[in-house]
Order: C-alpha cells, then sequence, then structure tokens
C-alpha cells in the first residue's frame, strides 16, 4: 500500500504563466492592428437619421469625414456648423481640403476616395447642397450619407 | 578578463508591459463600422455645355420635397410610404400606363443583329471610339439575355428626378434615397431570385461567378437616381 502514495506535499502545482506574455502578445497584436488612430473630436452634436438600404463603408482610411450639425459648446451658436478633421469651417473651406487629403494619399488609392457625409437629422438641406456642389467642384464624387441602421419612415 | 556569463534578463514584467499596452489600445480602438447610403455624385458641369436634348416626360418619375417635408410625385402630393410603390411602377410599367415609360422587349435576334451592325461598322472606321462603347454595351445586353433570358428594357432616358428645396429637412430627404434605392433593390432581389434562386444583396461582386449575374441585373434594373441642379423651388426657409 504504502508502495504507491507519494512521498512528500500533495496539493496541485501552480500553472504556469510563462505563456501569459505570449497570450497578451497575441490580443496586443490584434487590437494594434484593428485600432484605427484617426477619430476626431465631435465638435458638432449629430443624430444621424436612419435608413434600410445601407452599405458598409471598406476602407476606413480611404474615408475622409464632414460632420455638419449644431455646436455642441453653444459658444458657437445654434445655427448648424461645418466640422473638418478637428476643427470648425466653412463651405468655402472644403475644395482646398479635399486636395489636400487626395494629396496625402498613394496614387492608386485616390479613385477610391470616399466622402462621408455625417449630418445631424434636423439640418436644412441648404447647406448639404452647397457641400455637394463643393465637392462635385473638387471631383470628390464618390460620397456616402453616413446613417443608422433602422426604418427610414421614423424619421 | 575573465568572461562572466550573461545573466539572463528576467522576463517576468513582460506581461505587466504588455498589458499596459493592451489596455492602451482596447481604449482607443472603436470597433463600429461605418455605414451609410452610397451616391456618385455627377461631374461639374462645364459654362460652355450645350442644353441636353429634352426628355419625353413620360420617361421621367419627378419626385419634388419642399421645405415643409411634402412630396410631390409626378405633379401629385404623396405620403413617403407610398413612393416605394410608386417608384416600383415606374420601373415596371406593368399596366401600360400611358404616363410611364415604354418598355421594349430585347430579343436575342434583335441584340444579335445590332452587334452584328456594330460590328460591321467598326470594321470600316476602327478607330470609332462611339462605335467601340455601344458594341460593349450591345455585347452586355446579350450577356443578359445569355444568363436570365430576354427581357424588357427601360429607355435609355428613363430616369428618377430627385428635386429638394434648400428648407428641406435632412432627415426626409434620407427616407426619399432611401425608399427610392429600396424599391430598385427590391426589384432587383425579386428578379435575382427567381433566375439565380438567391437575393441580389447576396451576391458577391468578388466572385467572378456572380459578377455577371450582378451586371444582368443591373442591366435590366439601372440605378438611374438623378439629382437636378439646385434651385430654389418654394423660396421656404
Amino acid at each position: 500500500m504504502s508502495k504507491f502514495t507519494r512521498k512528500g506535499k500533495k496539493g496541485t502545482p501552480a500553472v504556469s504563466t510563462a505563456s501569459l506574455p505570449d497570450i497578451i502578445f497575441m490580443l496586443l497584436f490584434f487590437f494594434m492592428v484593428v485600432t484605427v488612430m484617426r477619430e476626431d473630436d465631435p465638435k458638432v452634436s449629430i443624430s444621424k437619421p436612419s435608413a434600410t438600404e445601407t452599405e458598409k463603408l471598406e476602407k476606413k482610411s480611404l474615408v475622409d469625414y464632414i460632420n455638419v450639425g449644431t455646436p455642441i459648446d453653444t459658444r458657437f451658436g445654434t445655427e448648424p456648423k461645418i466640422q473638418l478633421d478637428d476643427s470648425f469651417a466653412e463651405v468655402a473651406d472644403i475644395q482646398f481640403w479635399i486636395k489636400e487629403n487626395r494629396d496625402k494619399r498613394d496614387e492608386a488609392e485616390k479613385p477610391l476616395i470616399t466622402t462621408s457625409l455625417k449630418v445631424d437629422s434636423d439640418v436644412q438641406m441648404g447647406v448639404v447642397t452647397d457641400i455637394k456642389q463643393e465637392l462635385r467642384e473638387a471631383q470628390a464624387l464618390k460620397i456616402n450619407y453616413s446613417v443608422n441602421k433602422g426604418s427610414a419612415l421614423d424619421n | 578578463m575573465a568572461r562572466r556569463p550573461l545573466q539572463e534578463i528576467n522576463a517576468g514584467s513582460m506581461a505587466d508591459i504588455a498589458f499596459l499596452l493592451l489596455i492602451f489600445f482596447l481604449v482607443t480602438t472603436t470597433m463600429d463600422q461605418d455605414i451609410g447610403i452610397l451616391r456618385q455624385l455627377p461631374p461639374p458641369i462645364p459654362d460652355d455645355m450645350p442644353e441636353p436634348p429634352p426628355v419625353k416626360k413620360r420617361n421621367v418619375y419627378e419626385v419634388l420635397v419642399n421645405s415643409r417635408n411634402q412630396l410631390l410625385v409626378e405633379n401629385e402630393r404623396m405620403d413617403v410610404r407610398d413612393l416605394k410603390e410608386g417608384a416600383k411602377m415606374f420601373y415596371t410599367n406593368p399596366n401600360q400606363d400611358p404616363d410611364l415609360p415604354i418598355l421594349t422587349r430585347q430579343t436575342r435576334a434583335n441584340v444579335q443583329e445590332n452587334i452584328n451592325l456594330l460590328q460591321q461598322a467598326l470594321a470600316k472606321d476602327p478607330s470609332n471610339k462611339q462605335l467601340k462603347t455601344d458594341l460593349k454595351k450591345w455585347q452586355g445586353k446579350m450577356s443578359a439575355i445569355e444568363l436570365i433570358g430576354e427581357y424588357d428594357e427601360l429607355p435609355t432616358s428613363a430616369l428618377i428626378s430627385l428635386q429638394n428645396d434648400r428648407g428641406t429637412k435632412y432627415s426626409m430627404y434620407i427616407t426619399v434615397q432611401n425608399e427610392l434605392s429600396a424599391a430598385i433593390n427590391e426589384l432587383r432581389n425579386e428578379l435575382s431570385e427567381e433566375k439565380f434562386g438567391v437575393a441580389y444583396s447576396e451576391l458577391n461582386p468578388a466572385l467572378s461567378d456572380d459578377k455577371p449575374k450582378i451586371l444582368a441585373i443591373r442591366a435590366v434594373y439601372p440605378q438611374r437616381i438623378s439629382e437636378a441642379e439646385p434651385k430654389d423651388i418654394s423660396g421656404g426657409n
């Protein structure tokens, strides 16, 4: 009998944590790859309208965002304003902004650039029409009206 | 000088460092996919552009939205809920309505004849670009017929014309755009279900198998939503 009992203390041995760094590194690399750093501070409040016939935007790095809505900081007034990157802008600034963004990218990617319009539901079409005219002048013809998924009839 | 053996670096804190970085990237990651309605804007019109030829009234589905978010479709007031059905009627004209476009049957013989004529013309004048694009167009129709059979085709000038006032609310504009897209997508889905057994939205343009199917369905139901040059309709603000 005593031949089969183990000598020394019993109990489970500690789990080896040697592979923990590897696991963490794996997660780390995953998040490093999916992270997109170009997230701007919103300066205007936007509640997007909803629609059903939507498509996904394929490559985030090839999308430029134009935000239109009423400023969050009421010192800037209550009229809808345009936000490009991190600052307020006028309609007249858009063409230059588009050209600047286009120059940053590779030649092969240029035709794939999409301009996404993030516009608040309550904004009137006047400013949106002006923006669209500027985009046409700047030859940025691929646009996307950013929306939430949902029934469009409830807008 | 005697060499000391290299001391091994303690890797115990490696996990902590990795954790720190991991948490940083976790916080900065935004996972939300941007979705939206994709549209292609028309290029700017040069000043010396000649007036386009007049289009038959029955070939244009006119949608106006005023500053009070009301719809005027083909000169009649319409609720936005009925817009989808209206647009589908325009695309198919099932009752031979004289106010809606005449669809022409594209038969195999007819398309083949056009291809032959173009090829003969092209043989005489090989550098003519217009002829080349025409030939491509008809060959596209031929491959559509081979896939889904003979079909009724919209006149090339038929289009949905959308006009809005500067005072229209953006959400209303999106609703109208969405309903018009929904009409076309439903028609495409129905056709695709009937011919290929899968919905149009399930077809993958990256697959060489699906690509011709998508082109064929697009030939039958092209997406022709045109936005008029901006102007004030009712001066509202």
